[in-house]
């Protein structure tokens, strides 16, 4: 038994889900697992694994070999047994059609937004091009949305894999791909430290069939097969002890370098959490007046509300907002996420204010209508300043709770605190200082918070 | 008739009052004369809170009438606030629980109305805030919250910010449910002083030695009617009526 974990979710025709039978996986790093497994005389099993995962669970040993468009970079051959290239690829720049003369190279692209995929090569080609040229390079979680928002015109290029450029081409369209490469790179199979003897079985199989063309009828058949890529197999079957790839630029290695990022994307989850909040309580008072004070219809529709934002979680409402709306509404991504995580926010903070509003002695507003005070005052003088006592704990829980959740957001392409640091444990192949860092962070924000709250009950609680 | 100088500051004519289908008030009718305390007597649920609570403009009555000083409330659902402005500056009510703001102090409790509603500088609201809790006796008391204040304490501060609006009428809901005995008798003695600079004073209580101390007239309530209304000496040393005779046997239960 051969254990490989890819990821289905990359989908075709690297692998995808067989629409045939669900619940078995084709593509061609599915082929390719295959021969491997069988040149070694074993039976494939396919093992699940989110994309940016793959090297950390080969590592952990959930499965001894991870491919599925696993690209060839110098750190991975730094902290992994990695396999020969079984395959040359082109980071290419989608563009729409009308930018197709003004966008012709990265170099044409500063000041523009320009997307990928999150802790690719392409990403770093981008970070790095973003220090020389300006480009601004927006991380994404999936290979499908950066294009759609090329379309939509959040973006104004893409660079990823041409595999993955033209599959999107081909489903979608409304772009045009331009014909100079910006960079090659490869697909590799990544296996354990330890695990170089069963490497190099790999390597040797690997090499056969690519002699023997088995490879080259794989990927015929997934319709990747090239001029560039038959030149390419027959440079590597003459050069029988080829093992590195064209390494690109080095990634930095010092827990320094990775600071200023760190950093900034500490405030931008700070300054996300403050506007959420700041919407949270603002649209939480009036849900909770309308449901205290309003009308029969009033009370109902912000009832219902409030449970229809509960009763769904926020992924949910982040995609519907920053995707699913796209089409009426353009938000960008900032302001969708403070927009989806200040209303559904929202939703908890209503229910703490109902609950302090309803708490304050009927007793005190029947006195406080007898001694004259309109509902106005009665609201601003008398119940509200004591609801706001009883809120504030909750509150504060809620206000730390956001901040954790803010790392949410990055699945509609900001780069906060988390995304920040995962981009960089993967650069530097360990979770270990990135985490401490990122977990220092969180804490730095939130223990003040809790001292704060802590304070001002212990200052009213005589009142 | 003829030596009568005063017209009733509070008159209550017919006063119907319906929960529901439950019929809380019958037909209830009664004067009080400026100076004058009168006690509101029954068991519980013969109607004496909402009496006060009605007059006070909390709740609607279907049928009846109430003038205070001369000004009426019609019947059916209670008005805007900013129709009660009248009625509101001439009644006053402590509430059983004194119902203070638990977010002010004693002070602030007694000047909230007159800087907010009536516009006083905060001078002078503060000059005769402190001035009235001097004089019920809570002087020092306040800088307090209502929540380190005793239930003695409170009630006084209660009676004060009703006091600093000078209303013409002041409803108490069971005063001495809080108090101890000797609280009580200085509670009544308070109480009619109120009455002696004119006010006119509605209680409602089950107790029977206070209201003997404290009342000039006596209402006893029976299922939503006055049974039996006199003067206080002579309704509580010869009752006329079972539901009186109850109430001196002591078994009402506190409302």
């Amino acid at each position: 038994m051969l254990r490989w974990g890819g990821d289905a979710e990359g989908g075709a025709p690297f692998v995808e889900a067989d629409p045939a039978d669900p619940s078995r996986v084709r593509g061609f790093d599915v082929e390719i697992a295959g021969m491997i497994a069988h040149g070694l005389g074993r039976a494939p099993q396919f093992v699940q694994v989110a994309w940016s995962s793959i090297e950390a669970s080969v590592e952990r040993g959930d499965f001894d070999v991870g491919m599925s468009g696993v690209e060839d970079r110098p750190e991975l051959r730094e902290r992994h047994a990695v396999s020969i290239p079984y395959y040359e690829f082109h980071e290419v720049l989608a563009v729409r059609p009308a930018d197709s003369a003004r966008f012709r190279t990265l170099a044409d692209l500063g000041g523009h937004r320009v997307g990928t995929l999150g802790a690719t090569g392409a990403y770093r080609i981008l970070t790095d091009e973003g220090a020389r040229d300006g480009v601004i390079p927006i991380s994404y979680d999936d290979d499908v949305h950066p294009y759609a928002d090329l379309v939509a015109g959040r973006l104004d290029a893409v660079l990823l894999d041409d595999i993955i450029a033209q599959r999107s081409l081909r489903r979608t369209g409304g772009f045009v791909i331009q014909p100079t490469p910006v960079a090659a790179g490869h697909y590799v199979a990544v296996f354990a430290r330890a695990d170089s003897a069963l490497r190099d079985s790999a390597n040797a199989i690997l090499r056969a069939r690519m002699a023997d063309g088995s490879l080259q009828r794989t990927f015929e058949a997934w319709h990747v097969w090239t001029e560039a890529e038959a030149r390419y197999f027959a440079g590597v079957v003459s050069r029988p002890q080829l093992s590195a790839a064209a390494p690109t630029a080095a990634a930095p290695s010092s827990v320094g370098a990775y600071l200023p990022g760190l950093l900034h994307a500490a405030l931008v989850t700070l300054l996300l959490s403050c506007l959420a909040m700041a919407l949270a309580v603002g649209a939480g008072l009036a849900l909770a007046a309308g449901r205290v004070y309003g009308g029969p219809i009033v009370a109902r529709a912000c009832a219902v509300y409030v449970e229809i934002v509960r009763g769904t979680p926020v992924l949910l409402q982040l995609f519907v907002l920053y995707y699913g709306l796209s089409s009426v509404v353009r938000l960008p991504a900032f302001a969708a996420a403070v927009l989806g995580l200040g209303l559904n926010y929202a939703a908890y903070e209503s229910e703490i204010y109902r609950g302090a509003l309803l708490a304050v002695a009927r007793a005190q507003l029947e006195a406080a209508r007898t001694l004259g005070l309109s509902e106005l005052q009665i609201f601003r003088l008398v119940r509200g300043p004591q609801a706001l006592r009883l809120a504030l704990a909750p509150m504060t829980n809620d206000f730390v709770a956001l901040l954790k959740d803010s790392s949410l957001v990055s699945v509609i392409t900001v780069v906060e605190l988390t995304k920040q640091t995962a981009i960089y444990a993967t650069n530097v192949g360990s979770w270990v200082v990135p985490g401490a860092l990122c977990g220092i962070v969180y804490l730095a924000f939130s223990l003040p918070l809790a001292r704060v709250a802590g304070y001002l009950e212990r200052r009213w609680r005589i009142a | 008739m003829a030596n009568r100088v005063t017209q009733p500051t509070l008159v209550v004519r017919d006063l119907c009052v319906r929960r529901g289908k439950r019929e809380v008030l019958r037909g209830v009718s009664f004067d009080v004369e400026p100076g004058t305390i009168l006690a509101l007597m029954g068991t519980s649920g013969a109607g004496k809170s909402t009496i006060l609570r009605t007059v006070a403009a909390l709740e609607p009555f279907e049928a009846g009438s109430i003038v205070v000083g001369g000004v009426a409330r019609a019947t059916g659902p209670t008005p805007p606030e900013s129709q009660l402005r009248e009625l509101r500056a001439r009644v006053g009510m402590v509430f059983q629980s004194h119902a203070l703001f638990d977010h002010l102090t004693a002070l602030d409790n007694v000047t909230l109305a007159p800087i907010h509603v009536h516009r006083w500088s905060v001078d002078r609201a503060n000059e005769r805030a402190r001035a009235l809790l001097e004089s019920l006796g809570v002087g020092e008391r306040a800088g307090a919250h209502p929540r380190q204040l005793s239930g003695g304490e409170a009630q006084r501060v209660a009676i004060a910010r009703v006091l600093v609006l000078d209303p013409l009428v002041l409803l108490m809901d069971e005063p001495t449910s809080a108090l101890d005995p000797a609280r009580r008798g200085a509670l009544a003695s308070t109480l009619r002083r109120l009455a002696g600079d004119g006010r006119a004073l509605v209680v409602a209580t089950h107790d029977v030695d206070f209201a003997r101390a404290a009342a000039d007239r006596v209402a006893v309530l029976s299922e939503g009617r006055i049974v039996e209304e006199g003067r206080a000496t002579e309704v509580l040393a010869s009752p006329s009526e079972a539901a009186t005779r109850q109430l001196l046997r002591g078994d009402a239960s506190p409302t």
